[in-house]
């Protein structure tokens, strides 16, 4: 049985820059937990002979042929940028003064 | 940047320790459009003007791939001796950098399209070196940042960044080398000379122009040193984005020394990105690659799998061109040149004009004459590269003929090559333009040899008496008479009949 750690949950956040209180890293270790041990049950009837599957549909080699198609225009593209500077995305600070 | 970095010097590095290299090559494909939109791959556009839900990673937008990314994939991999992939899918690469509107690149994970190949390079000196490929995987691009209120642009202290998402989306292909090992001294040299050879792989494969100066081309040069005579790997660095042939022979030249310092004074190599500074060939420290590797990659759910069938694969494998380093040893043969002229041309970017200048009929001799010559002479004064000279192989091949009838001689030759290039039309027109046809007319040449002669009776007389090398003089007074349009060695050969002399 998975068993995920604080510690984990923590390190899950981090990476997809959630700002969890330590209350809610117990919370959500017991929540996912339980998610990933409904998962695991997947295995059980899952045996070698049976391919992970990624896609539901038996579909291959869909593919479109090299020819331009009309973009958006910069206003367009912009137009839902919360801020914007030289008809580019205007983005916060990257990296602190290190 | 007043950073000093310990080093220790090159030949002591190697006294010691031993390189071993690993180099990641991303070349851009030569698509129209993007790997998995249709939005134009056009450099030089207006700011975010080729985008589209898709590589904006709006909701609702589903990408496919392009046909030809894919088949260009499949070309390299073949011509790097990969096995290609029965069957592979895309993964998603998750990262928070605005780089990626969509917060992950589509690029390929365990299962890339093409694997466990090689390729051959050869030294300057002739000594062929083999490079095994790990991979080539299909991906995407990233947008451009401009960092603004900082130094120079640097991302370290700007106050904010802007974003143009032209470049997002457009296919890259991700050439990944096994390590290196048993390169020793000339591990910076290899590491040049495979990607001088990868850059000739994928422009003879037409995929790419591949230029690195343009970013078509990016290499990441990865460099660790073990004790000499020890197998384990030691800490590697990794310098990113070394953007020309010489700067990652610098590169992995300067991280021998630099390891080789903090190696041999009891210090430990840290395991991190290094920024690559073309001004005085240094590295410098980048991040820290502490969880970076921890991308989450999954498969990606909104692309079908690839399946190319062999029969596909097959067809492009029986496509694929003459390597360019069997070329170069076929031509070097053909032309009966040694190896340092090869290399000479090669660096000069002569050798496909020359070939193509043969094609349209020149004599080999000649067409190298006038590329090395008189061409590169001229493509330097300029600062322009040989194939971007306003003359055709065509028009060199048309002179190279009319030298040969005996309608030019050098000499107005090269007016002729000097015309052309300055817009003055074909070589034809600009022998008419210029009125630089040899007087090959019997009646003008005898009269102006006559009046040559009557003009320096004591040079002819001492002709006359035996002293065959006084005509020089003579020719030369006949050559300034028609102003340099006679054919020289028929003026001599009238000398000497005039004057009753054997030749």
């Amino acid at each position: 049985m998975p068993g995920i750690t604080r510690e984990e949950v923590a390190h899950l956040a981090r990476l997809a820059r959630l700002e969890l209180k330590d209350e809610e890293l117990d919370h959500f270790a017991g929540q996912l937990d339980d998610i990933l041990g409904a998962v695991a049950r997947v295995s059980e009837v899952a045996d070698q002979d049976v391919p992970p599957t990624s896609h539901p549909l038996p579909l291959t080699n869909v593919m479109r042929a090299d020819e331009v198609r009309p973009s958006l225009t910069p206003e367009q593209a912009l137009s839902g940028a919360p801020a914007q500077e030289q008809q580019r995305f205007k983005v916060p600070q990257i990296l602190g003064e290190d | 940047m007043t950073v000093t970095t310990d080093l220790v010097s090159y030949e002591d590095a190697l006294a010691s320790y031993d390189p071993v290299m690993g180099l990641e090559v991303h070349v851009e494909l030569g698509t129209k459009t993007k790997m998995f939109c249709g939005c134009s791959t056009t450099l030089g556009a207006d700011a975010n003007s080729q985008t589209c839900p898709t590589c904006l990673g709006l909701p609702g937008s589903l990408p496919v791939v392009n046909a030809i990314g894919v088949e260009s994939a499949i070309k390299i991999g073949l011509a790097l001796n990969c096995s290609i992939a029965e069957w592979c899918r895309f993964a998603r690469k998750n990262y928070f950098y605005p780089d990626m509107p969509k917060n992950f690149q589509t690029s390929q994970y365990d299962e890339p399209i093409a694997f466990d190949g090689y390729l051959d390079v050869q030294l300057e000196d002739g000594e062929v070196f083999r490079v095994e490929i790990e991979r080539a995987h299909m991906e995407e691009d990233t947008g451009k940042s401009t960092h603004v209120g900082g130094a120079t642009g640097r991302i370290h202290g700007a106050s904010h960044s802007l974003l143009d998402y032209n470049r997002a989306g457009i296919p890259l292909i991700e050439i990944v080398t096994k390590p290196i090992e048993g390169a020793g001294e000339r591990a910076p040299e290899v590491a040049k000379a495979y990607v001088a050879e990868l850059r000739e792989v994928i422009k003879s494969l037409d995929v790419s122009e591949a230029r690195m100066d343009k970013g078509q081309m990016r290499c990441d040069v990865n460099l660790s040193l073990r004790p000499n005579g020890t197998k384990e790997f030691g800490t590697r660095s990794e310098t990113k984005n070394v953007n020309s042939l010489r700067s990652v022979e610098r590169a992995a030249r300067f991280e021998i020394q630099r390891h080789a310092a903090v190696l041999s004074s009891g210090g430990t190599i840290v395991q991190e990105t290094r920024h690559f500074h073309e001004d005085d060939g240094s590295t410098t420290s980048g991040r820290i690659k502490d969880n970076a590797e921890d991308y989450r990659y999954f498969p990606e759910p909104d692309l079908v799998p690839v399946a190319p069938a062999r029969e596909w694969v097959e067809e492009l494998r029986a496509g694929l061109p003459e390597m360019p380093r069997v070329r170069r040893n076929r031509l070097r043969e053909e032309w009966g040149v040694t190896e340092h002229d090869m290399q000479s041309m090669l660096n000069a970017g002569a050798v496909d004009p020359i070939v193509a200048t043969i094609d349209a009929g020149a004599p080999a001799d000649q067409a190298r004459k006038w590329w090395m010559g008189e061409l590169a002479r001229n493509a330097n004064e300029q600062g322009k590269a040989l194939d971007e000279l306003s003359i055709t192989p065509e028009q060199v091949a048309r002179v190279t003929a009319l030298v040969a009838a005996g309608d030019l001689n050098d000499k107005l030759a090269r007016q002729v090559i000097e015309g052309v290039l300055a817009g003055e039309g074909d070589p034809d027109a600009v022998v008419e333009k210029r009125g630089l046809k040899v007087v090959s007319d019997e009646g003008a040449l005898t009269a102006a040899v006559e009046e040559a002669i009557a003009g320096n009776q004591a040079i002819a007389d001492k002709i006359r008496g035996g002293k065959v090398a006084a005509a020089g003089a003579l020719v030369g007074a006949v050559m300034k008479a028609t102003r340099g349009q006679a054919d020289a060695a028929r003026v001599k050969e009238l000398i000497l009949e005039k004057l009753g002399v054997e030749g």
